[in-house]
């Protein structure tokens, strides 16, 4: 197969090597597609590390992973080992339950015990691994903190009280300075990671990870059947739950100049390969509702895996992301071996299953604009649950002012139609004239001629338009100044919890 | 040990008492982990550090198969063709197992005999009656393997009518002529007539949507064969005695073939109770067939479309009050859907009825249940038993009578509370007498310390100011019957051994699920002998060691299992009364036991030397113990008597702010106060109270079961099924445990079951929606609502109490 193009070389299939808890680790034989769970569970019979969902939903499984950063630091993240892929450990380290406890209980663990926030005790693992993680990474400050860094871990048993207060006692726990061992780690997991293209073969199945994306535009140009995986933080679900076989995958997520973030005139370029989590805080920086959509996506595992070229790429109709950007005009680098596209993210979504991607090509880029003075943002997420639940409705609207009149308005949507969309007709009614309660009527009233939303488990066709177009109205009160008081988190306009939280 | 023991073959000739008494007995006031102590959960440690073995973590037996279970497709269809040949033709796969295999009886029901493991390939029964109803196993070298061979099954069907909704339920039923199960009926007083003659009325329906029990632990089981054709199976169960029973009947062999064990579950919730028989029996089935251990583990979202759920109930009310609230009657019909067989549903539906009431005296009801079926997974037990549902639809009925009044609904509540101790007591619809009644005096004490009067002003204030958001409170109170109702279940049995070195081993038939019983046994056994906590060895159930044992369930665990527990150190501990009084020459009340030591007259030994004597002496060391709970009797043909040795209180006071431009809310703040009697370990007890209330509180807003008119469900996974999470727990969370509970009734140490009733807690975060969305209207229309309170509920609430919709 790789043999007949020229640029890529035919590459000799190489173990896994990484580092478990500690030690060394050369795999050869397992299938590409064995979810580190398994692996862990299996062969290495660390059974402390719990399989609750298989779907990256409920946090049983979270092993801290640890890789190199290409230049001589260490980065440590929790992820869900039921959806990561056993190759994609080449390089990385893997720190279990079982390592955690190897010197007598953490003041975590001990705090776990004293405060009685274990029953059934099959999450616990989960939460102890979820909880160290983001005690290691600066995470914890305070109780809104240690809720956020395990919004992506269920528990059934305790109602989270005990569990929050252990997680508290770590706040002020100083996290070691482990620069030093982290230095020597690095460099160990660049050596395992080793040189080029990291290709794996097993059962006539293969694996290829390029580290640069030159060596990735090559790759996919020479393999554009291939799947391509960053987080799999979707595609672990096509091997867990729909037992799909993929015989080569190439993984982006070691590609590092995929990993960058830069900004030029106004304009953020985040790399396809920036997860969801590294590309919080600049997004926060764009506007903060970003940042509670952000908050509120998926869970902290999922955020540390998942990347924003992934959540673009799957075209899903209900992803979060989609709608913020295209509020925003957004556009996106495609490129094919070595040629360059730009397009329009809203062009990209043609329509339900289908984008605008050719074969071989890969999404490298998102140009994200930051908003002008005389621009104006909203975006809002609602869902059953606040927490790390998909969307029934995703919107997001950006208005650009001429004075008092608006001269372009952007709404987005997820949710409402087979692809993140743009209400255009709702668009057209804002446009040339003051953005007040008139003007957000007829908009509302154009939303039904722009959406007929589908009825299905997260709500109903009506709900997804009526709250739509309630979305408008509550953009509008708020630019017009009016305490509409959204039950947010974070953000301007969140609930104080704490002051209306009754007579305390 | 640097200290001489027993050593039997040590040396020639007797072995020397004098040599145990070595060491004087150390002096401490109180044993450690005792009765009453906030001890932590004895897996504690285990749990944290990932050491804790749940049934998947036991090392595979070598040559282990991995069992995947092929499900239907149709919610209601004939089975016309059934072509295996190409699953039993794939690779790795070692057998294929259909309802031809099945040696013995083809059910794994607990009652009715209609739950078959797989549906028969020829006759009437070859039909399939929900999605995900196991049509045939497949066991493999990997359950990959096996799933992909199940793939190429050729399955024909030829679909029949199918009930999916309460609606099609009612529809099918009254077609038919016949229900599920027989409806049920009970009175109190003449309630039409007074209904008739009450003042005023309110008349209503909810409907109450299921609950998927999401323990994180999915079903699983593993068995292998022994000699003889035996099995030993182990299972993630609340009731291993009924899943040794259903393996034995579906392999026709004895009980006494089958040993089930299990150390604990990564939790149950009661979806561990019925349903696990099934997968035990497959694995089991596997192991007998092929003569290799067999392993059948769930994956998530197959657990979620194959096993049984909390019943969706209908509530019709009915009340006539007086225009101060007072009740004079009233009426209520529940419509249960029990899914496609009766598995407990019996049981559960008359819950639902036993809680009809609350904590309120009706005067005069009459109660009406009607069980139908609907082409859908069989719904089964679940925390509470189908006493939620019925305690909701009496609070649903109050929030009401307070709207139509303008009275604040907690003093409607509390005008019509059943009397305390020592007042005239009242009878409840099924005419037990309520005589331990703690709810006025809880429901006082609360109104109090969560400051109600003063918040209820609050809210008032600012809903006046706020036209977007809108504030509800509510106050509402938990009467929960312990007991099973089913009045034989009500025993246990326990083991202890005392071994020579004065170390216990304590068995039991209850389980572990999380819920510590396994500790507070431990604790009555530790107080029992005066022994510290950690002399007590806890031990995996087995139904080899306690037989016949009911399930861990109706919140029976600790008065049960602690009482059997107790008597069976009891036995021991009169044994080595009688052996020192008769050794000591002293009259056996002046042997008494103290922490770790037992004073002899004038003389003190430790526990362990005065042991080690009496195992020389030949003195029995080892005792069963039995409990069987006195008072209890209930004629269900009349539908009258005592089902409850007792009733557990408590009360909640929930206050939610809800958007009413998305129908999307929060819980701020809430306050519990809930009476466990004397607590066995109060720091177990809090955990059950405020797990249950957040349980209780998923199961009324954001847990949604949704099913497609194919009857598929399509909330089958934490992706679609949502669970709370931390953010969903407010950080004002205020918990007590009623400091003057004391259960009136002789149970272990007076304590009180604590399982099930903190559950029901959650309605007030329920009724504080309804207040809240009331807020938003302009009074006149009480709004519909029906739970779970999803965003969007609430938001079409919004819109009808404003005439929008």
């Amino acid at each position: 197969m790789s043999g007949t193009m020229p640029a890529v070389p035919a590459l000799a299939s190489r173990p896994i090597r990484f580092v478990l808890n500690g030690e060394a680790r050369e795999v050869s034989g397992a299938l590409p597609t064995t979810t580190l769970l398994d692996y862990l569970r299996g062969p290495e019979r660390l059974t402390g590390t719990k399989e609750g969902c298989a779907e990256g939903d409920c946090g049983a499984c979270t092993v801290l992973v640890c890789e190199h950063d290409g230049a001589g630091g260490l980065e440590r993240r929790s992820v869900n080992a039921c959806i990561q892929f056993l190759p994609a450990m080449n390089g990385r380290a893997v720190e279990t339950i079982e390592h955690l406890g190897r010197d007598g209980l953490t003041p975590l663990q001990a705090a776990m015990v004293d405060n009685h926030a274990s029953q059934c005790g099959f999450c616990t693992p989960g939460f102890v691994m979820q909880l160290h993680a983001a005690w290691l990474t600066g995470a914890l400050a305070d109780r809104q903190s240690v809720k956020d860094a395990i919004s992506g871990n269920l528990c059934r048993c305790t109602g989270y009280g005990p569990i929050i207060e252990a997680g508290l006692e770590l706040v002020d726990e100083p996290v070691p300075d482990t620069r030093e061992a982290d230095a020597a780690m690095a460099e160990r997991l660049a050596g395992l990671e080793g040189e080029g293209v990291f290709a794996y073969e097993a059962h006539g199945h293969r694996w290829l990870a390029p580290t640069n994306v030159d060596d990735l535009a090559d790759t996919y140009a020479a393999h554009p059947d291939a799947v391509l995986v960053a987080g799999a933080t979707d595609v672990g679900l096509w091997v867990t739950k729909q037992h799909r076989e993929l015989p080569l995958i190439i993984d982006v997520s070691h590609v590092r100049d995929l990993k960058v973030i830069e900004e030029a005139a106004g304009r953020v370029y985040f790399g396809a390969a920036i997860t969801h989590r590294e590309a919080r805080q600049v997004l926060s920086g764009i506007h903060p509702d970003l940042g509670e959509m952000l908050r509120r996506f998926a869970g902290t595992q999922i955020r540390n895996a998942g990347t924003l070229g992934g959540n673009i790429a799957n075209g899903s109709p209900i992803g979060d992301l989609p709608p913020c950007l295209i509020a925003l005009g957004s556009r996106i680098f495609l490129r094919e071996g070595d040629d360059l596209r730009i397009v329009p993210l809203e062009d990209f979504f043609v329509e339900y299953g289908r984008q605008d991607r050719g074969r071989g090509e890969f999404v490298a880029a998102i140009e994200v604009p930051r908003l002008g003075d005389d621009q104006r943002f909203f975006a809002h997420k609602i869902s059953k649950r606040f927490d790390s639940d998909i969307s029934a409705v995703m919107a997001a609207f950006r208005l650009t002012f001429d004075g008092d009149v608006v001269s372009e308005a952007r709404l987005a949507f997820g949710g409402m139609a087979g692809t993140p969309k743009r209400a255009k007709a709702a668009e057209a009614a804002l446009v040339g004239r003051p953005f007040d309660a008139a003007a957000v009527a007829d908009a509302m009233a154009a939303l039904a001629e722009d959406f007929a939303p589908l009825t299905d488990m997260r709500a109903s066709r009506e709900y997804r338009l009526k709250s739509a177009q309630n979305l408008l109205k509550r953009f509008q009160l708020e630019q017009a100044g009016a305490a509409s008081g959204r039950i947010a988190v974070i953000g301007p306009d969140a609930l104080d919890l704490q002051a209306i939280g009754g007579a305390a | 040990m640097d200290e001489t023991r027993i050593q039997d073959r040590s040396g020639a000739g007797e072995p020397d008492v004098t040599a145990l008494n070595e060491r004087p007995p150390a002096h401490q006031a109180r044993i450690k982990g005792g009765v009453a102590t906030p001890t932590a959960h004895d897996s504690g440690m285990k749990h944290v550090t990932g050491a804790a073995r749940y049934t998947d973590d036991e090392p595979e037996l070598p040559g282990m198969l991995q069992v995947y279970i092929a499900m239907s497709e149709r919610a209601h269809a004939r089975i016309t063709r059934l072509d295996l040949a190409a699953v039993r033709a794939a690779p790795g796969v070692a057998v294929v197992l259909t309802a031809d295999d099945i040696p013995g009886q083809n059910d794994y029901s607990p009652v009715f005999g209609d739950d078959p493991i797989f549906p028969p390939l020829t006759g009437d029964g070859a039909i399939v009656q929900y999605v995900g109803q196991p049509i045939f196993a497949v066991a493999a070298e990997t359950v990959l393997a096996a799933r992909r061979a199940a793939k190429l099954a050729v399955v024909e069907y030829v679909d029949l009518a199918a009930a999916i909704s309460i609606d099609d339920a009612v529809a099918h039923a009254d077609a038919a002529g016949e229900d599920l199960l027989p409806a049920y009926e009970m009175r109190l007083g003449d309630a039409a007539a007074a209904l008739d003659a009450a003042p005023r009325r309110v008349k209503g329906r909810i409907e109450i949507g299921g609950q998927d029990h999401f323990y994180l632990e999915g079903q699983i089981a593993t068995a292998a064969p022994l000699e003889d054709g035996d099995v030993f199976v182990r299972s993630s169960t609340q009731h291993p005695s009924e899943v040794q029973h259903n393996v034995a009947k579906m392999l026709g062999v004895p009980d006494h073939a089958v040993t089930v064990e299990l150390r604990r579950m990564g939790g149950g919730f009661g979806g561990k109770e019925s349903q696990p028989a099934l997968f035990a029996a497959v694995a089991a089935l596997v192991a007998v067939k092929t003569g290799r251990p067999a392993k059948c583990r769930l994956d998530r979202d197959d657990d979620m479309e194959m096993t049984g759920k909390r019943h969706e109930m209908r509530i019709d009310y009915d009340l006539g009050f007086a225009p101060d609230g007072t009740i004079h009657a009233a009426d209520f019909a529940h419509v249960v859907r029990c899914g496609y067989s009766r598995d407990l549903s019996a049981a559960i539906a008359d819950r639902a009825m036993f809680h009809a009431d609350n904590a309120y005296d009706l005067k005069a009801a009459r109660i009406h249940s009607r069980r139908l079926k609907t082409h859908t997974v069989s719904n089964t037990a679940f925390r509470g038993f189908g006493g939620p549902q019925g305690m909701v639809g009496i609070e649903r009925a109050m929030d009401e009578i307070g709207f139509v009044t303008g009275l604040d609904p907690l003093d409607v509540r509390k005008r019509n509370f059943y009397p305390g101790a020592g007042e005239e007591p009242a009878v409840t619809p099924y005419h037990m007498p309520v005589t331990d009644s703690v709810i006025g005096e809880i429901v006082e004490e609360l109104e109090t310390s969560s400051d109600y009067r003063a918040r209820r002003e609050a809210v008032k204030a600012f809903n006046a100011k706020n036209t977007i958001l809108k504030k509800g409170l509510a106050l509402t109170p938990v009467k929960f019957g312990i007991s099973f109702t089913t009045t034989h279940l009500n025993q246990a049995g326990a083991l202890v051994h005392v071994y020579k070195d004065g170390s216990v081993h304590l068995n039991h038939g209850g389980t572990e699920m999380g819920q510590g019983l396994f500790v507070k046994v431990a604790q009555v056994v530790a107080e029992e002998f005066q022994i510290d906590l950690d002399q007590v060895k806890i031990t995996a159930t087995t139904t080899a060691k306690v037989p016949n044992t009911s399930a861990t369930a109706a919140s029976s665990g600790s008065d049960l299992n602690g009482m059997a527990a107790r008597n069976a150190a009891r036995t021991i501990k009169d044994r080595l009364i009688d052996f020192a009084a008769e050794r000591y020459h002293v009259p056996p009340d002046q042997v008494v036991f103290q922490p770790n030591r037992v004073l002899i007259g004038n003389m003190e030994k430790r526990f362990c030397d005065l042991v080690g004597e009496a195992y020389l002496a030949r003195i029995s060391l080892s005792s069963t113990g039995f409990y069987a709970t006195p008072e209890i009797t209930y004629d269900r043909e009349a539908a009258s008597g005592r089902p409850f040795y007792y009733f557990a209180y408590g009360a909640a006071c929930s206050e939610v702010v809800i958007d009413t431009l998305t129908g999307e809310y929060r819980l701020l703040r809430a306050d519990i106060l809930h009476d466990v009697g004397r607590s066995l370990n109060p720091a177990i007890d809090m955990g059950q109270i405020e797990g249950g209330f957040i349980q209780g509180m998923g199961w009324l807003t954001c847990e949604e079961l949704w099913w497609d008119d194919k009857g598929r469900l399509k909330t089958h996974a934490p992706s679609t099924y949502k669970i709370p999470t931390a953010n969903d727990r407010p950080d004002d969370l205020r918990i007590a445990i009623w400091d003057k509970g004391e259960n009136r009734s002789e149970t272990v140490y007076r304590s009180k079951a604590v399982g099930e009733p903190p559950f029901m807690l959650a309605i007030s975060v329920f009724s504080a929606l309804t207040d809240a969305v009331c807020a938003a209207g302009d009074g006149k229309a009480f709004p519909r609502l029906d739970a779970p309170a999803t965003p969007e509920r609430v938001l079409w609430a919004v819109e009808d109490v404003r005439g929008g919709r």
